[in-house]
């Protein structure tokens, strides 16, 4: 990919309005909100053009502030939420209350797809995303900063305004309940 | 029930350490209680499996290779190059 130092903010959109769309939309599934949050990305890229400083490429950059905008709507959804989803104990659905076995329906059985590659595999990810939208509004947020952006657990923590010992818990609740709902569509 | 025993069956606290080990460091306890765990439940080892699998897949959802990207409504884009045009001769 050539690497362009100078930006050139009428280009924008023909070269990244699909790609930031894309990105906002798979971490909203919200058409309207994925679109306004791009516009609002060009505009607040523009207010602070002079701080690009080239040694990243343009749409990394633009990306970077996106994410910000992604990780702030997160954030206005999840405030008030805390309390609610540390109290239950969503994990008793697929294990025994005494011993912390797995219930017997809610075993793991074998998809025959461990080993695929997931960019290869439509179906698998067609379902996943069904599957993605069915988690609670905090676990989702949680669980694709960590898992599709990869940030660190502290910031995490501290934008979503949970414990570290809570983050792990709905880290867990959130894969169990992924895979369950994948096996469930699946087999 | 011995602690062994607890520890065999304890499916609940195993695939929470699973996860966990996938992004931090366990403490010696931990990884001790997944070692004993694993290699007796082959149950939680397939689990791991799948789960590493869902991890694969969930970074492959927003990739470059990724064919199903979506695209933005010409509509939009045209009032997006609009309003940045309209900043840009201010």
């Amino acid at each position: 990919m050539a690497k362009t130092s100078v930006s050139d903010p009428q280009q924008w959109v023909s070269l990244y309005a699909d790609y930031l769309y894309s990105y906002a939309f798979v971490r909203l599934d919200n058409e309207e909100q994925a679109r306004d949050l791009v516009q609002e990305t060009f505009l607040a890229a523009l207010e602070k053009i002079d701080q690009f400083k080239g040694n990243s490429s343009e749409r990394t950059w633009l990306t970077a502030i996106l994410k910000y905008k992604v990780i702030d709507v997160y954030r206005k959804k999840n405030s008030g939420l805390q309390a609610e989803s540390a109290e239950r104990e969503p994990e008793l659905e697929f294990f025994e209350s005494d011993n912390g076995h797995w219930k017997e329906a809610y075993s793991p059985q074998i998809l025959g797809v461990e080993n695929s590659d997931p960019l290869v595999n439509k179906e698998l990810r067609s379902i996943l995303q069904k599957c993605l939208q069915k988690l609670p509004s905090l676990w989702f947020s949680v669980f694709t900063m960590k898992h599709m952006d990869e940030l660190a657990t502290e910031m995490i923590c501290k934008e979503l305004k949970v414990t570290p010992s809570n983050f792990w818990v709905i880290i867990h609740r959130a894969k169990l309940n992924l895979r369950a709902c994948i096996q469930k569509a699946w087999l | 029930m011995g602690v062994i025993k607890k520890i065999q069956y304890n499916c609940r606290h195993a695939t929470y350490l699973i996860e966990k080990r996938q992004h931090t460091a366990l403490t010696l306890k931990e990884r001790l209680h997944l070692v004993i765990h694993l290699s007796g439940c082959s149950v939680c080892r397939l689990f791991q499996r799948q789960s590493r699998m869902i991890n694969r897949l969930v970074r492959g959802l927003f990739h470059p290779a990724n064919s199903e990207r979506r695209k933005l409504d010409d509509k939009s884009k045209r009032e997006m190059q609009e309003r940045i045009n309209e900043r840009l001769t201010k």
